[in-house]
């Protein structure tokens, strides 16, 4: 508020501003259906207790580094997913999308053949490869109108095609280049940790506290500092705590890279959904596709670029996921990898239905897909209690969603 | 399909011209057509006395013309400023959102129009009535300074009070300058704020009347039956 603003306007802004009030709002918001990260935060405590309970090894240090590494491939996967959806389309491909993409960095690398590149170039040509697809499907599904679930469900099929017809009777291709083998395997030293964690912080702060001098400058309602500091101090501590326990992990201390590319990869998600207007025009199409049309934005493109952002981030994660087997066999891509990564999406609060959820949130589903997988792994049951219980995580998050939406449809009228 | 044949339709500056029909009639053809939505086969637009041509949305809302729809053509999803720049944010040259300037202007602009019953710019439009939801949709309009507005059955979800909210937008939006179009089915409506009245019959324009030289009964007559008779037609 400028100096010249009424006096109770002041007093309404700085009311607007204080804690309770922003809690009592935050309540209100709860109950009219947007709870934001509450559910899946709540899902993953329960979900690490439990497992806590039932085996000891679960909260220990090498176990988050595993943890870290073997979800890294669904999360990078599960960020496109996010794009996907929030324009209310699906992709089906990206399963073996990433499988091939695998095979595509394998064989980009093959020791002895004419087309053996440098391994970051095999990397680059992976992704491209991912993106490629990406950009055909989306190009049918945006000009001629087919609906996505076919299109991707036709790339699904040539793909898999792809990989049996590239591997042959070789079946296998194996990766010795040591930089593509790093991506999944190599390990930050200590101070290299804690040097990451700390830029995490500062680059964390100038955010929100950027946001927040730029809007107390503007004279627009800024949200309570105490807040603000509170959260900073909150995800930046997370940080820290990761560094340290990864750092205490044997025999290999410190925090694996996969964990700072996904982790880049979300943040780099989330500012790209929240804060350009590639971002806000995605959020458009995926809420009202005609008025998007009809504000002049060019729905199309929109779609195009999102199947492309989602065959880029399938292709990322396929390579992580070769990169950790130090190799791709005719396995790719297949298994519960296609709806492991859409089911991290959805847990992660995405929604089906277009328009709704956060880039983040394929962050904290594949740390829940990650959990059950890897929990229930420790403790010794079987694929089929793994398979069984994701799928009920799954019906929660998508019942939860459609209640909620519900709610909120409601809360309007 | 040909929804339209030679119709002649005009608005001026300042003033609130009715748009009126029957069902199919071709009042939201033509309405798209002007906005680009739909292209035209045959005919001529002037701007401002000048000939432009019109290839889709963007051409439009570059002249100065916005459209409110009927279905208003809001997202949901998101809240009252992201829904007032759709498609035209303030972004930096990196294609960063400038979010202070955008919450700045929407909040003069609906104070602007005396619209104070929706509480935060920062709600989700999901969450406004049906009012509010129409008052965002034409102050969308006003925000971009443009000179013609055309408003497709602005009142035709909504309860008497919130009517009477966006009959009184609708004043002002002419008082400020605006050449205003205002389809509606509601004659009641339309001879409160209109200033003239074009009916159109079966994708034909019928006639031009003054509001204050006619009444309901002879417009209701022109949407039913066509003109009575030419020379008791204002043009």
């Amino acid at each position: 508020m400028s100096s010249a603003a009424p006096a109770e306007v002041q007093a309404a802004a700085e009311d607007q501003d204080s804690i309770a009030a922003i809690l009592r709002a935050r309540w209100t918001a709860i109950r009219s259906g947007d709870v934001g990260s509450l559910p899946v935060i709540i899902g993953i405590i329960a979900i690490g207790l439990f497992f806590n309970s039932k085996s000891s090894i679960f909260f220990s240090a090498v176990n988050f580094q595993n943890l870290i590494q073997q979800m890294a491939g669904v999360t990078v996967i599960a960020i496109g997913v996010v794009f996907v959806l929030l324009i209310g389309e699906i992709d089906l491909s990206i399963g073996f999308v990433s499988g091939l993409a695998g095979v595509a960095v394998a064989y980009f690398q093959e020791a002895g053949t004419g087309h053996q590149y440098p391994g970051l170039i095999a990397l680059a040509l992976a992704i491209l490869t991912g993106a490629v697809i990406g950009l055909i499907q989306g190009s049918v599904i945006a000009f001629i109108g087919v609906p996505s679930f076919v299109v991707t469900l036709a790339g699904l099929l040539v793909c898999q095609g792809l990989i049996l017809q590239i591997l042959g009777t070789q079946g296998v291709i194996g990766i010795q280049d040591k930089q593509i083998n790093d991506i999944a395997n190599y390990v930050l030293t200590k101070n290299t940790g804690w040097i990451v964690a700390i830029v995490f912080l500062v680059i964390l702060a100038a955010a929100d506290f950027g946001s927040y001098f730029s809007r107390l400058r503007a004279g627009l309602p800024t949200g309570n500092l105490l807040l603000t500091a509170v959260r900073v101090v909150f995800f930046g501590g997370l940080a820290f705590a990761a560094v340290y326990v990864c750092n205490q992990a044997k025999p290999r201390p410190g925090v694996p890279l996969v964990g700072l590319i996904f982790v880049f990869l979300v943040v780099l998600g989330a500012y790209v959904a929240s804060r350009t207007t590639f971002g806000r025009h995605v959020y458009a199409v995926g809420g009202n596709a005609e008025a998007a049309r009809r504000a002049g934005i060019n729905v199309k493109l929109i779609r195009i670029l999102v199947f492309m952002i989602s065959g880029a981030m399938a292709a990322m994660g396929g390579v992580i996921l070769a990169s950790r087997l130090n190799g791709i066999d005719l396995t790719a891509g297949g298994s519960t990898l296609l709806l492991d990564s859409i089911s991290a999406a959805v847990i992660g609060g995405v929604s089906l239905f277009g328009g709704r959820g956060r880039v983040t949130g394929a962050l904290f589903g594949g740390l829940i897909i990650g959990m059950v997988a890897n929990g229930i792994d420790l403790v010794g049951y079987s694929d089929a209690i793994k398979l069984i219980s994701t799928g009920f995580i799954l019906l929660a998050a998508v019942t939860l969603d459609t209640v909620l939406r519900r709610r909120q449809a409601a809360a309007g009228r | 399909m040909q929804a339209l044949r030679s119709v002649d339709f005009e608005v001026r500056d300042g003033e609130v011209m009715a748009l009126v029909g029957d069902n199919g009639a071709g009042k939201s053809t033509l309405i798209k057509c002007v906005a680009g939505i739909y292209s035209i086969d045959d005919g001529q637009i002037f701007f401002e006395g000048e000939p432009v041509t019109i290839h889709g949305p963007k051409d439009a809302a570059k002249l100065g013309i916005e459209v409110v729809y009927q279905d208003l053509a809001l997202c949901d999803n998101l809240d009252v400023v992201q829904n007032m720049y759709l498609g035209r944010e303030t972004h930096d040259p990196l294609f960063r959102l400038r979010e202070a300037p955008m919450e700045q202007k929407t909040a003069e602009t609906l104070k602007s129009l005396s619209v104070t019953t929706i509480r935060s710019v920062r709600q989700p439009v999901a969450t406004l009535s049906g009012g509010q939801r129409q008052s965002v949709a034409v102050a969308r309009a006003v925000l971009w300074n443009n000179r013609v507005v055309f408003l497709d059955e602005p009142t035709a979800a909504l309860g008497v009070a919130q009517t009477r909210q966006v009959l009184d937008l609708v004043k002002r939006l002419a008082d400020q300058g605006l050449a205003v179009v205002l389809v509606s089915h509601n004659l009641v409506d339309v001879f409160e704020v209109a200033t003239r009245i074009t009916v159109l019959r079966l994708g034909r324009n019928v006639a031009v009347y003054e509001k204050d030289k006619t009444n309901q009964q002879e417009v209701v007559e022109a949407i039913t039956f066509g003109a009575p008779a030419p020379e008791e037609v204002v043009a």
